[in-house]
């Protein structure tokens, strides 16, 4: 493989940005800092005024595979990953079958493998066949290659249950990764319960139904010494309890995703199933309390929450739709409009997408580090871009920002030095 | 506007045009004359999927006064099971040349998402727990007519106001008239946030009738009930419904409505129902098909309810 020399860019540091330039040879980073030569052959890529940031992580996504490929498929999401200059994806187990069982495990991370542009990092379910039944079999699922637990897009409902996979997950160092929606609360609902949801007639999720299970589960961690992730936090209040969780020094950890800070609940206007989402998006103080979430640290990653949906699962009455966005192609775009609205600096958006989610996951990615493989993402902050759904690269086309026009364009995506997008 | 999805986004001045056509038509009904030459040659289909004998009965008798081929398709949800979609739907109506769909449904939204994609103009007849605007028309045009106006009254609407369309189509029609609307109804079954829309909230019926105009009630279904959202009916019956006693709370000239049909002993008291003088719900029904002929007309005759 050729070497690579970038030049004129600002590299994504630990510090912060710097000007300088980054050589790649054998697949990973060998030199980065100013003056380096020019080795011979080596393919030169300079980028005035724009960023070379490590590949992006992203801590939690769907794929459709297996079971849905009518949705989206390793292929068809590797593709969409590049463009987004996403270059590691942890793969939710809530597929059919679901990723229950070892061979399951390692074939996820076999298809990442024969991508070649993206990691895929599997989860494992949290209980057998995600049915929150009985508990999965960690310790096998962990040997396998598992990086967590999770039931994908089902909350763990039982407290009885909740507390086992959190106290036997601990004994092998592994977190469970909690929908946070209490049950009860949440079936049969559409939006979040309030003033709109009223207005559309439609039957309304209290916002209370997210604190209270986050609640539960802080506690649940709290007795069993476990480890819990909230996936895709979307209230002011959840951070508040998750916040003073992690001051008291418990294993609490959380995300969210680009709808939850970026939108708000007016986006259901006129019963606009591509913005129907589990959790649903939230009135207007709840996506203000993300961002404070978000600058202040109680927030670890951003993910794109990826869930593919085709035409057939969104054209549908609202309460009927299936929730969820396409959300890897946009991830950084929807993400960089917050740095641009001064809401979030750069450094602390780049940490949320690249380092945040490596250190969560375990996993050699997400630094432009000497010996680190070289996955990188090249993008220009200030490229214009409009989002048009029936466009997107992959197959899943149900963005919740179709026609959104957008500042921060991904040149060139590249995996273990080899480029596969731009 | 091409469509009656909701009475959401219109204004007074296209309700009361619309409210004063209806008129007309209450006067020609009552006259024995018809104008079947208005909406000949145009197609009119009844597509329900939730049964209604009332409403749809009124649309059909609406639409024939007025000259209109009318289909009845009553799709049962056992179809809708073997995976026919609304959009399947939709492309079956567009081919049939369908001029006006008057579409009810059990879910919220179902209408909007038909008239993304037919070519006919969609008259909501109720949506899940959405809107019912033609209900909320001819509640007004019957308040009009007995009460002499249709602004500066005080109105409550009581029981269900939950799971009701009739309920909320009647609230912001009245609201957006320059009405007093007042909610009453157990917390279990008012709405979170309903204040928002500019309604004043009761749970008690002594204090939400206390001076009004009209008092409106809605039909509380059984399965309330199973789900726990009032213990039983009659307990639901002896703070709710309307009586000749809690009647008393309201002005001498209070009148009574109710969208029907009635569960007598729940909701309403049938003393209360089947008293001439202040119940109107018979006015309704009548109202009903006159409102209805107004909306065919306005629809038929093109986009000129919006100016």
């Amino acid at each position: 493989m050729a070497d690579t020399l970038f030049r004129k860019v600002s590299l994504s540091m630990p510090e912060g940005l710097v000007a300088g330039e980054l050589l790649v040879q054998d697949g990973k980073i060998v030199d980065f800092g100013a003056g380096l030569g020019v080795p011979e052959g080596a393919a030169i890529i300079e980028a005035e005024g724009a960023i070379l940031a490590p590949g992006l992580v992203d801590i939690r996504a769907s794929l459709g595979e297996p079971g849905y490929e009518y949705r989206e498929t390793f292929a068809s999401a590797a593709r969409a990953a590049a463009a987004g200059g996403i270059t590691s994806i942890a793969v939710l187990p809530d597929s059919n079958p679901a990723i229950d069982n070892p061979a399951l495990v390692r074939l996820i991370t076999s298809r990442g493998e024969e991508t070649g542009s993206v990691s895929l990092i599997p989860y494992a379910a949290a209980t057998r066949g995600c049915q929150g039944e009985e508990l999965a079999e960690y310790g096998l699922l962990k040997r396998a290659g598992a990086v967590g637990f999770s039931d994908g897009t089902k909350a763990i409902g039982s407290a009885r249950l909740m507390r086992r996979a959190l106290s036997y997950a601990s004994g092998f160092g592994m977190r469970i990764v909690q929908h946070p929606e209490d049950t009860e609360l949440s079936a049969g609902g559409a939006a979040t319960e309030g003033a709109r949801a009223t207005l559309m007639g439609l039957p309304g999720i209290p916002a209370a139904a997210e604190a209270i299970m986050v609640a539960r589960d802080i506690r649940l961690a709290e007795l069993t010494g476990g480890a819990v992730h909230f996936a895709h936090v979307s209230t002011g209040e959840a951070c508040t309890l998750i916040r003073r969780a992690k001051d008291r020094g418990l294993k609490v950890t959380c995300d969210t995703a680009p709808p939850y800070f970026d939108l708000n609940e007016t986006a259901i206007g006129d019963f606009r199933t591509y913005a129907k989402f589990s959790p649903p998006l939230r009135v207007e103080a709840d996506r203000l309390a993300i961002l404070a979430a978000l600058a202040d640290g109680t927030i670890d990653a951003i993910a794109s929450d990826h869930q593919p949906r085709d035409a057939d699962d969104k054209r549908l009455p609202f309460a009927e739709a299936a929730p969820g966005g396409a959300g890897l192609a946009t991830l950084l775009a929807v993400t960089l409009a917050q740095v641009h609205a001064g809401a979030l600096t750069m450094a602390q958006v780049l940490a949320l997408l690249t380092a945040g989610p490596a250190a969560f996951l375990g996993i050699e990615a997400g630094r432009l580090a000497k010996g680190a493989p070289a996955d990188l993402c090249l993008f220009d902050p200030h490229r214009a871009w409009l989002v048009e759904a029936g466009k997107l690269p992959g197959k899943a086309q149900n963005t919740p920002f179709d026609g959104r026009p957008l500042e921060g364009k991904v040149i060139g995506t590249w995996k273990t030095g080899r480029r596969f997008f731009g | 506007m091409r469509h009656l999805l909701g009475i959401e986004g219109l204004n007074p001045v296209a309700v009361t045009a619309m409210l004063d056509l209806a008129e007309n038509y209450v006067l020609l009904n009552r006259s024995g004359k018809t104008q079947r030459d208005l909406l000949r040659g145009r197609t009119l289909i009844n597509l329900f999927f939730e049964d209604s004998t009332r409403t749809r009965t009124s649309f059909e008798l609406a639409g024939k006064r007025l000259g209109a081929d009318v289909i009845n398709m009553s799709v049962s949800t056992s179809s809708v099971s073997k995976g026919e979609t609304l959009l399947d739907t939709a492309a079956t109506l567009n081919a049939m040349n369908c001029d006006l769909l008057v579409v009810r449904h059990n879910q919220s939204g179902a209408p909007a998402l038909l008239a993304q994609k037919v070519e006919a103009a969609v008259i909501n007849a109720g949506d899940g727990m959405h809107e019912h605007p033609t209900q909320a028309l001819l509640d007004a045009l019957t308040i009009r007519r007995r009460k002499g106006r249709i602004d500066g009254l005080t109105i409550a609407i009581c029981g269900d106001i939950a799971h009701s369309r009739v309920a909320r189509s009647n609230l912001l029609l009245l609201s957006m008239l320059g009405n007093q609307v007042r909610v009453v109804g157990p917390p279990t079954l008012i709405p979170a946030e309903i204040a928002s829309l500019g309604v004043q909230v009761y749970h008690d019926m002594e204090a939400g009738l206390a001076g009004a105009d009209i008092v409106m009630a809605l039909r509380l279904q059984k399965e309330r009930m199973n789900k726990g959202l009032v213990p039983s009916a009659r307990e639901f019956f002896a703070f709710y419904g309307v009586s000749a006693e809690k009647l008393a709370f309201a002005k001498p000239d209070a009148l009574v409505m109710h969208p029907g049909p009635m569960n007598r002993g729940v909701e309403i008291d049938s003393a209360v129902a089947d008293d001439s003088v202040r119940s109107v719900i018979k006015e309704q029904v009548e109202m009903g098909v006159a409102v209805r002929m107004a909306v065919l007309d306005t629809l038929a005759r093109g986009p000129i309810w919006n100016g």
